[in-house]
């Protein structure tokens, strides 16, 4: 494998996905992160000097529109999905002591 | 009449001509359901007493004049990763456990429109990750045409609803082979329409820039009749396309005389199984006996479309899947702390194949590895983009394999991804280029599993697709009548 993936790096990047892996999760990560990369590196055959990076295939632009409420006040009905909420809050834990 | 196996276009047929009525249809539909999920498992969700309600109202607006098309009346699944106003919507996940969305897809809303009824929610692939339809977190959907093979992936409940009959018709999305592959698989017809067609507004997004929806179904006809009701532009879908030529039923012509069909030799080369290749090369002979042109080329770059794709799509993953923070609707863990809680929930709520995409898409796109990987990515897309631009400069319609096998058993892809991901190879680009693209069953192999033909467009061109498709498809039915 060409790609070795440290211990730092799934560290750092369990971070920044916000997850929480196991051990035993780390290891199995650590070598399929190493397989992904081999093979993506594959794209590196190719030379794309000159190519623009391509976002979308249409020349998409941004779409605005005024800023007026179209849809009423969902607020009671979003709440609905809330795993705690009070009046008409989410709950959230504690984010500071 | 042998009601189950009439097409959606078939049925809506009989029940404006009063030969049965819409509620009639979804009793039978329903009861088809109980009898095979126990050995198919389809669907999450069956809505059993909300189906017959909409049925009976949609009867009476058939009877009172006001619905007419070729819809009205007939039953639908919806993949559960489309948002159904008061109907659980899971994207076969815990952490959508229980999650009641209060607003309806804007393509779920327009078959409503055209006066389908909506069954149930059907059974997918993790937030549609997967080939195979087997990392759902409730249960495998196995092949109505063989229980022991999967039905592909992610569309697969879907598809093998479709296939088993428990719906008339059915809509997957499809981000990078997911409606053609297991339309393939299950012996059925399946459209991925050019990017933008179809309204994403109430599809929860996996990849963004790839994600379309479109239609499983019986036919060539009814493919055609669904991507009519379906197809849009919304202004909730920044993606949205304004197109005019939305008619598909028009093309529903049986001639290809003059059209110029390329078959790309790198589409059938190593790797594809034997049977697939002559199954799919026999169909090139059809429309060639019906007048179309053959001719062989080199697309070029196949085999850089999956490393680019999963490099995006896993990049896209990561960052829509960002919202699943245990905070405004879904799974929540108990933890001490903000942090904890969304790290817990999340870790506890995905399954091991989103993590793996959201792990690497978190890595391509972290700072120092954003230009060699994701940047690079983008430039190969261009690079496949422009060679479909070649291609379809010289050809109306590409024409190969929708996948490289037929189903694999159950249980036997899961434990060596990248071989999973191979399997993607010839619908992967299509997603890239933003093209449509059209699965037509074509044949079984030794085992009796499926072959489908999959027809490739220029952005849109599904018109093209749908006459090749249609044409072929008749043939091969008076072959089979012969």
């Amino acid at each position: 494998m060409a790609n070795i993936i440290t211990d730092e790096t799934i560290e750092y990047v369990g971070i920044l996905a916000k997850l929480e892996l196991s051990d035993q999760e780390k290891e199995q990560a650590k070598i399929d992160m190493g397989r992904m990369l081999d093979y993506i590196d594959k794209l590196n055959e190719l030379d794309t000097s000159g190519v623009e990076p391509m976002s979308h295939v249409f020349p998409v632009q941004n779409v605005f529109r005024e800023d007026v409420v179209t849809n009423g006040d969902g607020s009671a009905d979003t709440l609905k999905n809330a795993p705690e909420e009070k009046d008409r809050m989410f709950v959230v834990p504690k984010t500071f002591e | 009449m042998e009601l189950l196996s009439l097409s959606a276009v078939e049925l809506s047929a009989a029940i404006r001509e009063k030969k049965i009525t819409a509620v009639e249809a979804m009793e039978a539909v329903l009861d088809r359901i109980e009898e095979c999920e126990p050995q198919y498992h389809c669907y999450v969700t069956v809505d059993r007493e909300g189906a017959l309600e909409r049925a009976g109202q949609v009867q009476k607006r058939i009877e009172a004049g006001e619905l007419t098309g070729p819809l009205a009346g007939v039953p639908v699944a919806v993949k559960d990763n489309m948002c159904t106003e008061g109907m659980l919507t899971t994207c076969a996940s815990r952490i959508l456990e229980n999650f009641i969305p209060f607003y309806t897809a804007e393509a779920v809303l327009n078959l409503e429109k055209a006066g389908a009824v909506l069954i149930g929610k059907t059974n997918m692939d993790e937030f549609a990750m997967g080939s195979t339809t087997e990392t759902s977190a409730y249960g495998v959907t196995k092949n109505p045409r063989n229980p022991e093979y999967v039905p592909g992936g992610s569309s697969g409940g879907s598809a093998a609803a479709v296939a088993a009959e428990e719906c008339f018709f059915a809509l997957g999305s499809d981000t990078g082979g997911s409606i053609r592959q297991p339309a393939s698989f299950c012996g059925v017809v399946g459209m991925k329409p050019t990017y933008g067609t179809v309204s994403r507004y109430g599809l929860v997004a996996y990849g963004s820039s790839l994600d379309q929806i479109g239609p499983l179904s019986k036919t060539v006809e009814d493919c055609a009749a669904v991507l009519e009701a379906i197809a849009s532009h919304d202004s909730k879908d920044s993606t949205s396309v304004e197109r005019s030529d939305t008619n598909f039923t028009e093309a529903l012509v049986r001639d290809v005389r003059g059209l110029r069909i390329g078959i790309p030799r790198d589409y059938f080369g190593e790797g594809l199984d034997p049977e697939v290749r002559s199954a799919v090369l026999e169909a090139a002979k059809v429309l060639e006996a019906q007048g179309a042109v053959l001719e062989e080329f080199d697309l070029s770059l196949v085999d850089y479309a999956i490393p680019a794709y999963y490099t995006i799509a896993a990049a896209e993953a990561s960052s829509n899947l960002e919202r699943f923070d245990g905070i405004k609707y879904g799974y929540r863990a108990d933890a001490q702390g903000l942090h904890q809680m969304y790290k817990k929930t999340r870790s506890q709520g995905f399954g091991p194949e989103v993590k793996r995409r959201i792990m690497l898409g978190s890595f391509v796109l972290s700072s120092g590895y954003y230009d060699a990987y994701y940047l690079k990515a983008l430039r190969v897309k261009g690079m496949i983009k422009k060679a479909f631009d070649d291609a379809f400069s010289k050809y109306d319609c590409i024409l190969g394999p929708a996948a490289p096998s037929t189903a694999p058993k159950l249980g036997e892809s899961l434990s060596d991804p990248i071989k999973m991901y191979l399997g993607d190879i010839y619908t992967i680009s299509v997603n890239l280029a933003g093209l449509p693209g059209l699965c037509v069953p074509c044949g079984t192999d030794h085992k009796g599993l499926p072959i489908g033909l999959q027809l490739i467009g220029d952005c849109f061109q599904e018109k093209k697709l749908i006459r090749i498709g249609y044409t072929y498809e008749q043939c091969r039915k008076d072959l089979q009548g012969a």
